[in-house]
């Protein structure tokens, strides 16, 4: 092979270099699901734990433009119950604990929505 | 001509690119999904009409206290802040006749009609050139008459401000928070980068209340359908003279003014 | 043909580093935008739209400009253009991209840009003005590359380009309306809401962009001895000429509509950008005689043949054109729109030092682009022969 000495480190350092999240996982302690602050006062959210914690932001999605757009500021889940289409004061009413609820698995996830950009969060827990 | 390796590589290439984006589009369709059973409606309470319109009785507006007093209903209930330089965001203001009314209608009218302040909001225009210009839909009408804005989706080209020919846009040109001494935590902010303007408290209309200058007016703002003959606002306008701003440019004003 | 930007002279790559720091100084100045916002611009509520917008509307007329070279070349078989095309091709590029730039610089929350695209709204022209303004650096991009690799192997170009070169003729009409259309349209901007707006826009360009492009093409002889010849330098001069004179017809065409009709809406921006409107003279005054003394005197030294045709007087009048027209364009137009403003009372609007860096840095990466694009046409062109 020609130039054998510079292609074959080459190769190695390529494939360390390109496995890299693959080791650098292994080595790190495992990924945690947080601990959240669930409201004290409420057992259900208004669809299953399992569906918000997949669709929120689609659901927070959908409710903009229906209450924006639509006018429609009713949501009527899927158990029949009915809410008022807010983020600020449907939400969090009930998940008032920014810090410990939002923040701590949009941290963990590295995610950063801007929602509190506009929207209020509840006083007293920034 | 045969096919050129060079040739061959370009289509596949081409290809490859074509179905990479392609299924990358359709996994981002498939993430996000509806509740099945879940709906949407308008609230019980809501307020509706055909055409929403404000009709300001300016007699009945008198001392500067009358007008800082609406002027804060409005700017508190909706976080609007205080800022004080040439960047500044107001929904609801007040200035003299000839900056209001700019057709200059009669070169002698009463002094007192001259020197008093009136009130400046949003129009609501029927034909809104703010709406025609925008380029996503951040701002549009909605089938009541009032117009709007998502907040959400302006990327804040401006185009709105330079389309309106009432001044009725602010745009936010820096962070508004710092500048918001109390805010309201039932109402949301804005952020920077955004323009903003009055709603007709669209937002109060939906849990069944009347906008909030019309609440902090005592009276001498109506609020009503003007489709409806029989609505407070058209009666106004049948028993008085009323005029809008700027009548000549064709965008049909929701805000009379009964001088 | 990417190679020949590898291979330059020492003096290339120092004037690219140049303008590249100066680009770094404009990205700078726009990341402390991004950080805080247009506060940091001079505009306000009453005059919201400034520097960035008006740059933007200038250069889309520049870009659209190349069709002063490609529509007598090709429609009329005008041979001795055929030499300089490219160059034309390549300055509508950089231009076109310096506008998207500028769009970008001026908008509030740049990373939703996609929403125009996402909620596609045909009733804004800012709508159309995304499609025509990508689909001509689309077609420039196109024909001046496939045009050059012909050249390049010394082979006519491939038959289907002729669409795309005719339907850039077209499409640079198209650019420059609908972006006057963004102006013309506003039914309370008394300056903008005039039907002469887009034909105005046209005849300032078609001075305007050859005049930049003589410009530079003239540095480059100096420099690089590339010579597009006398007669086509001739010709461009006649066409900036007849261009420039349109363009104050039809600007004094509008002083009398506004001061014959007597109406206070159409007389209001005028005044205010000569004299002052309700006792407010602004800089722009002086800005603006300026811009006047100087299309006359472009006028005085373009129209005359013995002036036109004597290539030491030429640069001069060419220079004096572009300032001018850049005042009426890049500084008139948009202060005059918004002041007065609608409650018709004078908000002043002066860009600010950070604003002007952006500027200056849009400048200099449309510079370099230019630059590297120049380069390449011109070491093909070497290379073929036809230098």
């Amino acid at each position: 092979m020609y130039n054998g000495k510079y292609i074959i480190p080459g190769i190695v350092i390529f494939v360390g270099l390109f496995t890299f999240p693959f080791w650098s996982n292994l080595l790190t302690p495992k990924y945690e699901r947080p601990q959240l602050a669930m409201p004290a006062d409420q057992k259900e959210c208004i669809e299953p734990a399992e569906y918000m914690r997949a669709e929120h932001m689609h659901i927070l999605d959908v409710w903009r433009d229906q209450a924006l757009r639509e006018g429609k500021r009713a949501y009527v889940a899927s158990n029949g119950k009915v809410w008022d289409i807010s983020l600020q004061n449907t939400c969090m009413k009930c998940h008032a604990n920014k810090a410990d609820f939002c923040d701590k698995c949009h941290n963990s996830n590295s995610v950063s929505p801007y929602c509190w950009d506009c929207h209020v969060a509840p006083r007293g827990n920034q | 001509m045969s096919t050129t390796r060079r040739q061959f590589l370009k289509i596949a290439g081409l290809a490859a690119f074509g179905l990479g984006t392609s299924s990358a589009l359709d996994a981002a369709e498939a993430v996000a999904k509806d509740m099945p059973g879940a709906k949407y409606d308008v609230g019980g309470k809501h307020l509706a009409a055909k055409r929403w319109a404000m009709v300001i009785d300016t007699r009945k507006l008198e001392s500067r206290e009358d007008y800082d007093r609406i002027i804060h209903a409005c700017h508190s209930v909706h976080n609007v802040p205080s800022i004080p330089t040439k960047q500044e965001i107001k929904w609801i203001w007040t200035d003299k006749y000839d900056r209001v009314f700019t057709d200059d209608m009669s070169q002698h009218l009463s002094p007192a009609v001259r020197e008093k302040d009136y009130l400046l909001l949003c129009n609501h225009c029927e034909n809104p050139p703010c709406v025609r210009v925008c380029p996503t839909k951040a701002t549009f009408k909605r089938a009541d008459g009032i117009v709007v804005m998502d907040y959400h989706r302006c990327i804040g080209c401006r185009f709105c401000m330079a389309g309106c020919p009432y001044g009725a846009r602010s745009f936010n040109f820096g962070d508004p928070r710092p500048y918001l001494k109390d805010v309201n935590p039932a109402f949301p902010t804005r952020m920077r980068g955004v323009v903003e303007k009055c709603t007709f408290c669209s937002e109060r209309l939906e849990v069944g209340l009347l906008p909030a200058c019309v609440e902090a007016s005592n009276g001498a703002i109506l609020f009503g359908d003007l489709d409806d003959p029989n609505s407070p606002v058209r009666k106004a306008l049948a028993e008085n003279f009323s005029i809008r701003r700027k009548p000549s440019i064709g965008t049909q004003p929701g805000v009379y003014y009964i001088v | 043909m990417i190679e020949k930007v590898l291979k330059g002279s020492p003096a290339f790559y120092i004037w690219l580093l140049f303008l590249g720091s100066i680009a770094g100084l404009g990205v700078f100045a726009y990341i402390f935008q991004l950080q805080y916002g247009l506060t940091i611009t001079g505009m306000s509520r009453d005059v919201s739209w400034g520097l960035y917008i008006s740059q933007f509307t200038y250069f889309v007329g520049v870009a659209a400009s190349a069709v002063m070279l490609v529509l007598p070349a090709y429609f009329h078989h005008y041979k001795k253009f055929k030499k300089m095309i490219i160059l034309g091709e390549f300055m509508a590029i950089s231009a076109v991209l310096m506008c998207m730039l500028f769009i970008v610089t001026d908008m509030g929350q740049p990373q939703r840009m996609l929403n125009v695209i996402l909620h596609p709204t045909p009733n804004s022209i800012m709508f159309y003005d995304m499609m025509v303004l990508m689909g001509y650096l689309f077609i420039n991009a196109l024909v001046g590359w496939v045009t050059l690799e012909a050249e390049r192997h010394d082979v006519d170009p491939p038959k289907w380009i002729k669409f795309f070169i005719y339907l850039s003729v077209v499409w640079a009409f198209s650019i420059h309306t609908v972006t006057a259309f963004l102006y013309a349209g506003l039914p309370g901007r008394h300056y903008w809401l005039t039907a002469i707006m887009a034909a105005r826009f046209l005849s300032s360009a078609f001075a305007s962009g050859p005049a930049i492009l003589l410009l530079l093409v003239m540095a480059l002889r100096r420099l690089t001895g590339f010579d597009p010849g006398r007669e086509a330098i001739q010709t461009l001069t006649k066409i900036i000429t007849y261009a420039m004179a349109i363009n104050v017809f039809f600007f004094l065409l509008e002083v009398f509509t506004a001061f014959y009709s007597g109406m206070p809406g159409h007389q209001h921006p005028l005044t205010f950008l000569f004299v002052g409107h309700d006792g407010h003279a602004s800089w722009v005054v002086g800005w603006m005689w300026t811009a006047a003394v100087l299309a006359i005197l472009s006028l005085c030294l373009l129209i005359p043949p013995q002036f036109r045709d004597n290539e030491r007087v030429l640069p001069w009048a060419l220079g004096i054109l572009v300032i001018a027209s850049w005042i009426d364009k890049g500084l008139g137009l948009l202060i005059g729109g918004f002041t007065p403003n609608p409650f018709e009372t004078v908000t002043e609007y002066a860009p600010t030092f950070p604003e002007i860096l952006v500027t200056v840095g849009v400048y200099a990466i449309g510079l370099m682009v230019l630059s590297v694009l120049w380069k390449i046409a011109l070491d093909v062109k070497k290379e073929a022969g036809t230098f």
